[in-house]
């Protein structure tokens, strides 16, 4: 069964309706990539598929094996103030909270599970650090490494490299395409950067006036993926 | 001076004043941190000056024990607040300084129109800017502030971690299934628990300095969170303490003392800040 199904799904807020009719099945072990210009809907569809927004119409239908709870999270610019004050620890330990509040604190083997994704995102000498000093690319670990204590199976990554320079940006894609498939977590990612979508995806969804789904492959052939790929390389 | 100490610590009423102290400025820096991480203060001053209408009710009506009306009414106002804030955040804004000023006017019109007090402006002045003495806490005070201080402290450790998370990123924890608006009410209901508790000590108008200047104290010279609200609470309490002990040795109105010492903290460790981060 797929580890994610999304039917006849439109989003928006309130009434308005910003993206339409959309069917797309996620299978374990994609790396889906969801292209389309500013305001085209892409952070609310995957607010809806987080819940944060309620769909339209139509329904998100998550796999047998996939729990509400068990999805990683990385959000489009957190919009977290210059100086709030948290290590890197704390705030990757913050991926291993649990819904229920009959579990204020977390055990040790959740500051286990912490510590290791510090490692596979190479930050673990950063532990102690003040978030607020740290680079953009840095951050970015950070927030990944705590999306990645929440989940084994699903990371939904909202422009995981907006901001970065080339190199980090690279370093980070190389990262994402690892937990892709080595650790076979399955990835959502929002992005601008059509090239790394071909490159490194399996899967395009593209939203906007014409809608596409499917292979990349597919989509290196359509008339959308076309039209888009010659607009961004001029 | 020791001496003088010794004779004033004999007294029940000034045990009382301190235990209270303690407690209060403890509890209103703990929350303090994530109100003001949060944006959350402008909350803790609009309900500092619904508690001041509340209590002005409760004095033209002379009630006995002031709590029962002043508690829920803060509360109530707590939730409300919490609730126009989220929904449309300028409005929400506005939406305060409507019933701020709106309280404590009707408030200070009652007190006006219906007191029966010899001693009106003093009435009030003490409910602006806490007792001139700390003469006044019966025990029934004390009690009812160590029940409900111990309950701040005990949730505050309950929830620590839930705090930082939907403090740090409210977004995330509501992704991963986390009811971010009970937390949010809950925290709003504790604010509205500490305020109500300290306009004994510091009076309304002072409530605020409570809660933000421990927390920005420590923001100044800590990185952490935990490291931040550890540093907050022993702040609060040692300013708490000192200024106890000058207002009785020297006769200063309590409030006003508590908050100059935290206007002092707050100087240091901004100094502090300054030249370590020149080092
Ligand atoms: N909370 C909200 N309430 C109402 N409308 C919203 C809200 N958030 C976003 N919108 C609108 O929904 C539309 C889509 O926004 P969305 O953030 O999903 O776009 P996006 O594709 O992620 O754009 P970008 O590439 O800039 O991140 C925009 O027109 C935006 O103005
Ligand atoms: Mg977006």
């Amino acid at each position: 069964m797929a580890l994610l199904t999304l039917r006849n799904l439109s989003v928006g807020y309130d009434k308005d309706i910003i993206v339409q009719n959309l069917n797309v099945t996620v299978n374990a072990g994609d790396y889906l990539c969801i292209l389309g210009e500013n305001g085209s809907g892409k952070s609310t569809l995957m607010k809806t598929i987080l819940s944060l927004t309620p769909p339209i119409v139509g329904e998100v239908i998550l796999g047998e094996d996939l729990l509400r709870n068990e999805i990683g999270y990385l959000p489009q610019q957190t919009l977290v103030q210059k100086d709030f004050p948290a290590s890197v620890f704390e705030i990757v330990l913050s991926g291993c909270q649990k819904a229920s509040a009959f579990q204020p604190f977390y055990s040790n083997a959740d500051k286990e599970t912490a510590r290791r994704n510090m490692e596979r995102m190479q930050i673990a000498d950063l532990a102690s650090h003040a978030y607020k000093n740290l680079s953009g690319g840095q951050q970015q670990r950070v927030l990944l490494a705590r999306a990645l204590c929440a989940t084994k199976k699903l990371l939904l990554l909202d422009e995981p490299v907006a901001g970065l320079d080339p190199k980090v940006t690279n370093e980070l894609y190389d990262l994402i395409q690892r937990l892709n498939k080595e650790d076979n977590i399955t990835i959502i990612m929002i992005s601008h950067d059509i090239g790394a979508a071909v490159k490194y995806a399996t899967h395009i969804l593209h939203i906007g006036q014409h809608i596409f789904s499917g292979t990349k492959e597919a989509y290196v052939k359509s008339e959308t993926g076309k039209l888009f790929m010659t607009r961004d390389a001029t | 001076m020791i001496e003088t100490l010794q004779v004033y610590f004999q007294y029940p009423f000034v045990r009382y004043a301190f235990i209270v102290g303690i407690l209060i400025s403890l509890c209103s820096a703990l929350f303090g941190v994530t109100l003001v991480l949060k944006r959350f203060s402008f909350i803790g001053d609009g309900l500092s000056h619904v508690a001041f209408g509340a209590i002005a009710i409760a004095s033209v009506l002379n009630l006995t024990n002031q709590m029962l009306l002043v508690l829920p009414l803060t509360i109530v106002s707590a939730v409300l607040l919490l609730r126009t804030g989220q929904n449309t955040k300028i409005k929400g804004d506005a939406a305060i300084a409507m019933i701020s000023v709106a309280t404590m006017a009707f408030g200070y019109l009652i007190m006006n129109v219906f007191s029966t007090s010899s001693n009106l402006s003093g009435d009030v002045c003490t409910t602006l800017f806490g007792s001139t003495s700390i003469l006044t806490l019966t025990r029934n005070d004390v009690f009812l502030c160590v029940v409900l201080s111990v309950a701040v402290v005990a949730l505050f450790i309950l929830f620590y971690n839930k705090l930082f998370a939907i403090t740090f990123d409210e977004t995330f924890s509501k992704a991963i299934g986390v009811n971010t608006d009970r937390y949010n009410l809950f925290i709003a209901i504790v604010i509205a628990v500490i305020i109500v508790l300290a306009m004994k000590l510091v009076g309304s108008l002072l409530i605020s300095a409570l809660v933000v200047f421990p927390a920005l104290c420590a923001m100044r010279l800590f990185k952490s969170f935990k490291a931040v609200t550890l540093f907050a609470a022993a702040i609060s309490v040692v300013c708490a303490i000192a200024g106890l002990l000058i207002s009785i040795l020297a006769g200063t109105p309590v409030g006003s003392t508590i908050v100059m010492m935290d206007v002092f903290a707050f100087s240091v460790c901004y100094v502090f800040d300054v030249i370590f981060s020149r080092l």
